[in-house]
């Protein structure tokens, strides 16, 4: 490994080593850039993210064909990285990220190891992931007792330190890993009460929703949100009330619950300060950058890929995405932007978003379009047209606004391209 | 003791640093776990210009003297406050007419620079205020502070010039004999002293009661606020209020000293003196009311919610005086918004009243103004960083990563003048899971610093003392000490 110094160049700096960290600069590797010329940053002390603290078993389905834990499938590209000799910073947390003058990107990072840190680096991979929002996010009203934990925090707190934050549990929100903790929480021999949900519909894969509630009997209450928080010092109770259509609690079913733990599990938000700090244009909807196939952002030489770029619900996706990112940044380091054309992707209805959000002609390769739906919609069919041409035709039987769609363009048809943009909408069967 | 001081909100807190110059034997007495738990800790942490009190009013003396004090207190305790100046806007005749009296007042009560512009002019010096709004009121002394860091920092000078700080002291008996008043706390403690100065807020009512003088009657008023985001924190660089009414100085749209922009207060007259509990309705009317300031004021970006308790007396004045009924104690109360402002002042005429009632002054020649601070890794350049790390390793450790938090400072939280006790305080003196994300990231790791700093078992580790603990024990198979 080279040397770690106070001021250091590379050609390739990758910003997180979870898996999507992981998998780009193993790609990255892969593609033609010399592994000593790479380096991941990761602020735990620990290659993996997020993925350490899901001790259950539902991950690589799709990459390995077998049902992995968090851990094993993060091993697997760890290992991977360590053996290739890709160097790795560990217990570094990257602070700030610009670009210079001469376009290359300047990123401070700093560890008790090796203090601060300033590295010039040519292409960067952002795969920082996501936090979960937290209480405030959420405006609850009520008192500011103990108790309140969003369910990744819960996670850490029983999976990696061994211990229980309650015994008593109300959950609010269906995300998967609300879900999981739910599941988590009961098998520890703690009582789930309940399970609110502010929408009509869970925001959490149905899997989850089967194994994690239905087989231990807790009840999921959908169009329900907490409207009070109740206990001085540590929670005793909540009030949830069924909301209406436009999400307003409607009064008059308010229903009490005690309990000595909330947890929120209401939505992953990627964690993009330094994308926003270093100027880069982020998707409104999304919370992510702005990219192209090749997980390109609006800043050239800057790559995102994972949670950081939007909200996965599987990590064999992530995996593939950030595959994409590293693999992308190896070829801009030799070929630099070779693109003649950038076609814009527009949803349209009630596709809420879809990644990559520009396309870049002419294409070498089919190109996948991966979409969430803002509703539940029944059997409907995924066009993908341009000026009216239909490039892309499949039907689904169910979308579901918890499960990343997603459908593959053919290299051909997008060569016959010239112009104007391309559009996902859904149509009714 | 010579003094002990009951309560340790930002005006018991400066009354103990202003009795550490002299030579005396002074505790300061506080029931909740960690000072600056009270009103001083919720509130919209403005040092006010002063233009708002009636002419000859002991309010309108403290704010105004306690506004030209600020500067060189917080500089001695390392505080951040910023002359940012206060804007009234005014949407109609009847406002404009109101901005007129509050000029008046200014004027009679010695506000430097008050004066009115129009709204164009306004607009001009801050361009995110409403349209409709015809003229405005400016005050360039008015200013904003972190009102807990300033009762923590306060406390913590004292501290370091010998003044002893006991948490968990609520004084639930007094008794007055042979010139020694004897104080017992709840868990029955005892403390003596001489002299007593009762700064207990909200309870300063029941607190002077029961030390034999019923002559006073506090009543809380609730103010509901919402915190938004960094992102949001430049919508405006004035404090920007509405036209004030007998329920209090309406709302305001300000940045506060850390970046993010704050929303509120309610106003609303409440019998429970504990009740900080946020409502739905309140949280719509700041929303609502704040909108009408500052349109474009992105209400999604709320990262927290809060409530304070004003601590109102019916004459709508400060309160410090000798009792009128028992020896050797002083008596405040009533110190309603603007209490923070006034606070250094109120300490000064606090120790005055005590001198004149024969309490010997002598200066003590070792006194130390000046707080050594916690380092704030997140504000400081390369170099003074490197420097830092160099120094102490666990400057190099992120824990909270929205607020850029480090071990070292949390660490320096724990045993630094006041020392935490618990996450809350610890959150306090370190902005500790402040942040975006709620604390869901750096809560277990920061709890494990606490148990391993405290030398106490993780479960035992409290958000903020009494019932609050945490976790409520071990998983099945986990369960690691740290
Ligand atoms: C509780 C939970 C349950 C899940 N369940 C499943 C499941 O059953 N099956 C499945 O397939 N998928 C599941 N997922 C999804 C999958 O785990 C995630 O999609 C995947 O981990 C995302 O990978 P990532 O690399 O984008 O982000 P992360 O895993 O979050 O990694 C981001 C990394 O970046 C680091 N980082 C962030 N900021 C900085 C910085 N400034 N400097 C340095 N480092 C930084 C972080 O420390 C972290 O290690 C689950 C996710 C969660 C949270
Ligand atoms: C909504 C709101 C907005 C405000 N905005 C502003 C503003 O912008 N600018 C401004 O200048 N002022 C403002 N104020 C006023 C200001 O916050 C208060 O005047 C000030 O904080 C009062 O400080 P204190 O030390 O008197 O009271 P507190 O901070 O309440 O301290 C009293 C302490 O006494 C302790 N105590 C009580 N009983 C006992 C007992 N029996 N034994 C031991 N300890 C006891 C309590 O625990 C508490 O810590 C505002 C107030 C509110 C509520």
């Amino acid at each position: 490994m080279r040397e770690i110094s106070a001021e250091m160049e590379r050609e390739l700096v990758i910003i997180g080593g979870g898996p999507a960290g992981l998998a780009a600069a193993i790609a990255a590797a892969e593609n033609g850039v010399a592994v000593d010329d790479i380096l991941i940053l990761e602020r735990e002390p620990e290659l993996g993210g997020i993925l350490l603290q899901c001790i259950h078993s539902g991950f690589g389905l799709h990459r390995f064909g077998e049902e992995l834990t968090g851990p094993e499938y993060a091993a697997r590209y760890a290992k991977k990285v360590v053996e290739m000799g890709i160097p790795a910073l560990l217990s570094t947390m990257v602070l700030t990220l610009h670009q210079m003058e001469d376009g290359r990107k300047e990123i401070t990072a700093v560890s008790s190891a090796h203090g601060l840190i300033r590295i010039k680096a040519r292409a960067v991979v952002l795969a920082m992931g996501c936090r979960e929002r937290g209480r405030g996010a959420l405006n609850i009203p009520g008192t500011r007792p103990a108790g309140i934990y969003t369910a990744g925090a819960a996670q850490k707190f029983v999976n990696i330190k061994g211990f229980m934050p309650g015994r008593q549990v109300v959950i609010l929100g269906s995300g998967d890993i609300g879900l999981i903790m739910a599941r988590r929480m009961t098998l520890e021999g703690a009582k789930v009460e309940v399970v609110a949900e502010l929408m009509p519909y869970s925001g959490g894969l149905s899997r989850n929703i089967q194994q994690c509630l239905r087989d231990f009997n807790i009840p999921l209450l959908l169009s329900h949100t907490i409207t009070q928080i109740h206990g001085k010092e540590r929670v005793t109770g909540v009030t949830i009330s069924q909301v209406d259509e436009k999400r307003r609690p409607i009064p008059g079913t308010e229903q009490y619950f005690d309990c000595d733990t909330v947890l929120l599990s209401c939505g992953l938000i990627p964690e993009n300060e330094l994308t926003r700090q270093a100027g880069i244009p982020l998707d409104p909807v999304t919370g992510g950058a702005v990219v192209g196939e090749n997980r390109e952002t609006e800043m050239p030489g800057v790559f995102a890929a994972g949670n950081v770029l939007h909200v996965h619900d599987l990590v064999d996706f992530v995996s593939a995405e950030a595959e994409l990112a590293g693999a992308g940044a190896a070829r801009w380091l030799a070929e630099g932007d070779s693109q003649e054309l950038k076609l814009p992707v527009h949803p349209e209805g009630v596709i809420r978003y879809v990644v990559p959000q520009t396309v870049f002609l002419p294409a070498k390769e089919d190109v996948r379009l991966f979409f969430r739906v803002g509703q539940v919609v029944e059997k409907a069919a995924v066009l993908v047209e341009n000026d009216g041409k239909v490039l892309y035709k499949g039907v689904r039987p169910k979308l579901l606004p918890g499960e990343m769609e997603s459908v593959t363009i053919k290299a051909e048809a997008l060569a016959e391209i010239e112009s104007g943009q391309l559009t996902v909408r859904l149509e009714k069967r | 003791m010579d003094v002990a001081v009951i309560g340790a909100g930002v005006v018991g807190a400066l009354i103990a640093r202003e009795l550490s110059r002299y030579e005396l034997d002074v505790c300061l007495l506080e029931k909740a776990d960690d000072v600056a738990m009270g009103t001083s800790k919720a509130n919209s942490a403005i040092i006010h210009a002063g233009f708002d009190c009636q002419p000859g009013s002991v309010m309108a003396k403290m704010n105004v003297r306690g506004n030209a004090m600020m500067d060189q207190l917080t500089r001695e305790l390392s505080v951040p406050f910023k002359r940012n100046g206060s804007m009234v806007l005014a949407f109609n005749e009847e406002d404009v007419r109101t901005l007129e009296t509050l000029l008046d007042r200014g004027v009679k009560n010695g506000v430097p620079g008050v004066r009115i512009v129009s709204g164009d002019q306004a607009r001009e010096m801050e361009p995110n205020i409403s349209g409709d709004a015809v003229a405005a009121l400016v005050a360039p002394s008015g200013g904003i502070i972190c009102p807990y860091e300033l009762t923590i920092a306060a406390a913590g000078n004292a501290m370091d010039n010998g003044v002893r700080l006991h948490t968990g002291f609520e004084v639930t008996d007094a008794e007055f004999s042979d010139g020694v008043w004897t104080l017992t706390s709840a868990a029955g403690d005892r403390v003596q002293a001489n002299y007593i100065v009762n700064a207990a807020g909200l309870f300063s009512d029941q607190v002077a009661a029961l030390m034999g003088d019923d002559g006073y009657h506090v009543f809380p008023r609730r103010g509901e606020y919402l915190l938004l985001d960094r992102d949001q924190g430049k919508m405006v660089s004035h404090t920007i209020f509405q036209c004030p009414s007998a329920m209090g100085k309406g709302i305001l749209v300000t940045p506060t000293v850390d970046g993010n922009l704050l929303l509120g207060p309610t106003s609303e007259n409440r019998e429970d003196r504990e009740d900080t509990a946020t409502t739905a309705e309140g949280l719509a009317t700041v929303a609502r009311l704040a909108s009408k300031s500052v349109p474009s004021v992105n209400l999604r970006a709320v990262i927290t919610s809060f409530t304070g308790l004003r601590s109102c007396s019916s004459g709508h004045d400060f309160i410090i005086e000798p009792s009128k009924k028992r020896p050797q104690l002083v008596e405040i109360t009533g110190i309603e918004s603007p209490g923070l402002s006034s606070a250094p002042a109120i300490a000064e005429y606090a120790v005055s009243l005590l001198k004149e009632m024969g309490l010997a002054l002598h200066a003590k020649a070792d006194f130390n103004p000046i707080r050594r601070p916690i380092p704030r890794f997140r504000e400081m350049n390369i170099e003074q960083r490197r420097a830092l790390i160099e120094e102490d390793a666990r400057f190099g450790q992120i824990i909270c990563r929205c607020e850029t938090v480090t071990e070292g400072e949390i660490v320096r939280a724990l045993h630094q003048n006041p020392p935490a006790h618990d996450l809350d305080g610890v959150k306090r003196r370190t902005r500790t899971g402040m942040g975006r994300c709620n604390g869901g990231f750096c809560t277990p790791q920061a709890v494990e610093i606490i148990a391993r700093e405290l030398g106490i078992p993780i479960e035992q580790v409290t958000k903020c003392g009494g019932e609050s603990r945490l976790l409520v024990g071990k998983t099945k198979e986990g369960g690691l000490d740290a």
